[in-house]
């Protein structure tokens, strides 16, 4: 693999126009990686606005992730109506995160975007009230082995995902954005208190623009599994370029960071986003983010995992490390979420488990 | 070119290199595998599919293959990968082929969007088709494998591909695959049955599978409108009972035997009811395969007359 097949998806992301330009090889390998990273939705709304007609066979996948991606919004809405009725008894406004909080801000970052269930914060303190009221609406705990709940509740900044009797869709009740155990601890209060209510539907709100930003970033940074690496880093190109058209989002963007503790995370994410992506970053903000950069042998070793672990995933685009990359970077996220100690006996417990996370039987 | 004529070399070297293209109703695959059992199941079963050349559009990127590591000497297994990921257990020992066959499925059903998809057999007499969802152990299979050997040409055993902008059925004819006892009945039923080494210890028993007949191949393109549902279940003994079905409940049978139902909203339900309504819908119940075929033989015969 050359650096420039390596590089197709990234490079529609950075310029839909290249779309029209591609021969059927190139198609083909477009479509494999942008479905292994899940931006194969967003492939197909970057190339309905730049005006590009696809040949018919790769149209035909835009169209089928096309139906799937409109399913599983228009379910999203549904579901957030539904928890907004139900946490609305004990005065709970539900604020979602993450890709619901997109589609439901209206922000251009929904594009495309694949839903698996959606994200919610609520005050830690009335997390019981919340899990109860979900109950008495239909959603339950998953996840019920002893150490898996105990996983959850002491340690984690979610309950078990909770799942809907009859609908089956799944909500991630969070109280926080990091777990109680990671080293950061942005303050959930805090971000609560600046969260923007829903023109159409008060009961809904979602973070303020450079929160909402900063979310994403820590969602890069600190999740286990690189495979939407790329995918959270496009969810951030989209935010800012977004956002920056608000001469206040910048300073703000840099003030929230200090005041949640979050700069370090914000410094490798813009990197990458600019490197990877183009995001311009004012001079200043990249001038004052540097001071919150890991010493230069840590910087230089986080630059060259990154760049494996941004890369689309699919075989074609991989080199010898890539799993090792993937793999430091995996526990590093561990490491930035526990512990020494308690990481040591969560992965030991995990690798011993492992047999029972495996995928669904071969059917049909 | 044909499946068929490609040397035996030359189709593993396709396997072992940038994949076999094979093209099977409305998708190209590109296949790799090391596997003897898939090399030689795609030579007999798919004799008489298109191979497109490796510079065509391949829809699906899918291989199968031994895991590494211990597990190539210890207790084998086999694993099914689509663009480099597993979406389900390996199985053990040498169920490549069959892997292979439920791969593919897996492919077709869950991205192929455009289309509503059912789990059900489906095959076309007289340009009419009969379409037989029901849970695995019906006999739908088997019922299908019958009707295919007395004059039915098969779209599929086991996907039935509604196109909802047109509410026409797109074929995917592919391997035949028969569970335990169906394997000796059909046979016994068609001895022209071309059939591939039973496979035992899978997680619904035996396996084995026959080649679709070379016809249903050839004609792939050919759509077919609806104009049967039958629910068959095979029940040892019986006398043959076909009886009619209000629409409402097979509409019901339809959705809960669709793969892809929740994707499509309501255009997902008027493809179903649209569907129904133009269908005449039953239950049927047998236990000898001859009769069986015979029963249906007279109402494409009648449907025809009518028409």
């Amino acid at each position: 693999m050359t650096r420039r097949t390596e590089a197709m998806l990234v490079r529609a992301l950075r310029d839909p126009t290249v779309l029209a330009t591609l021969d059927m090889p190139g198609w083909e390998r477009l479509l494999r990686e942008a479905r292994h990273a899940d931006l194969l939705a967003r492939i197909d709304v970057l190339a309905q606005r730049a005006g590009v007609v696809p040949p018919p066979g790769p149209a035909e996948h835009l169209q089928n992730i096309r139906v799937l991606a409109l399913a599983q919004q228009d379910e999203v809405r549904r579901e957030a109506r539904f928890l907004a009725s139900a946490l609305a008894p004990i005065g709970v406004p539900v604020t979602l995160l993450k890709g619901a909080a997109y589609l439901m801000a209206g922000r251009a970052a929904a594009a495309g975007r694949l839903f698996s269930d959606v994200d919610i914060l609520v005050p830690k303190a009335r997390i019981a009230e919340v899990e109860a009221a979900l109950m008495m609406h239909g959603w339950a705990t998953t996840h019920h082995s002893a150490y898996d709940q105990r996983y959850y509740r002491q340690w984690m900044h979610e309950l078990p995902p909770m799942q809907h009797l009859h609908r089956h869709t799944v909500v991630d009740v969070h109280h926080a954005i990091l777990p109680e155990t990671a080293r950061l601890r942005p303050d959930s209060a805090s971000l609560l208190a600046a969260a923007v209510p829903l023109r159409d539907d008060p009961r809904l709100q979602v973070l303020a623009p450079a929160d909402m930003l900063l979310h994403s970033v820590t969602h890069l940074t600190h999740n286990e599994e690189m495979s939407h690496g790329l995918r959270d880093l496009s969810d951030i190109a989209l935010l800012i370029d977004e956002f920056a058209t608000d001469p206040a989002f910048w300073p703000q963007l840099v003030l929230r960071s200090r005041q949640l503790g979050l700069q370090r995370p914000l410094y490798h994410a813009l990197r990458h986003a600019a490197a990877i992506l183009g995001v311009a970053v004012p001079q200043a903000v990249a001038v004052e983010l540097a001071r919150a950069a890991p010493p230069p042998p840590v910087a230089l070793l986080m630059d060259a995992l990154w760049a494996r672990a941004l890369r689309p995933l699919h075989a074609g685009a991989t080199d010898t490390w890539t799993p090792a990359a993937l793999f430091a970077l995996y526990v590093r996220a561990h490491w930035l979420r526990m512990p020494p100690l308690l990481l040591a006996r969560h992965l030991t417990i995990k690798a011993l488990k492992l047999h029972e996370d495996r995928p669904a039987r071969a059917g049909a | 070119m044909k499946v068929a004529d490609l040397a035996p070399q030359a189709l593993r070297a396709r396997l072992q290199g940038a994949g076999l293209r094979l093209r099977t109703g409305p998708a190209v695959f590109a296949v790799r595998s090391r596997l003897d059992a898939v090399a030689d199941g795609i030579a007999l079963h798919y004799a008489e599919h298109d191979s497109p050349g490796e510079d065509t559009f391949s829809d699906f990127h899918v291989s199968v293959d031994r895991p590494r590591g211990l597990r190539r000497w210890w207790r084998p297994q086999v694993r099914f990968l689509f663009d480099g990921e597993s979406p389900f257990t390996p199985l053990p020992g040498d169920q490549g082929f069959p892997m292979l066959e439920w791969g593919l499925n897996w492919c077709l059903y869950s991205h192929l969007h455009r289309y509503v998809i059912l789990h059900a057999a489906v095959i076309e007499r007289g340009g009419r088709a009969l379409i037989l969802p029901a849970p695995p152990g019906s006999g739908k299979s088997t019922l299908a494998a019958g009707l295919v050997w007395r004059g039915w040409r098969l779209l599929s055993d086991e996907l039935t591909v509604i196109d909802p902008a047109r509410g026409d059925l797109v074929p995917v004819p592919r391997p035949v695959s028969l569970k335990n006892a169906s394997i000796e009945a059909i046979r016994a039923f068609a001895p022209q049955a071309r059939f591939g080494p039973v496979v035992h210890e899978t997680t619904k028993g035996s396996v084995a599978h026959f080649s679709p007949p070379a016809d249903a191949v050839r004609r792939a393109t050919e759509r077919a409108l609806p104009a049967w549902i039958v629910l068959p279940r095979y029940v040892a003994g019986a006398p043959t009972a076909l009886t009619p079905l209000s629409r409402g409940r097979a509409l019901m049978a339809l959705v809960d035997n669709a793969f892809n139902y929740n994707v499509h909203g309501v255009r997902g339900f008027e493809t179903l009811a649209d569907l129904v309504e133009r269908c005449e819908a039953f239950e049927f119940s047998y236990s000898r395969l001859e009769d069986a075929t015979a029963l249906f033989n007279r109402l494409a015969a009648s449907a025809a007359l009518r028409a």
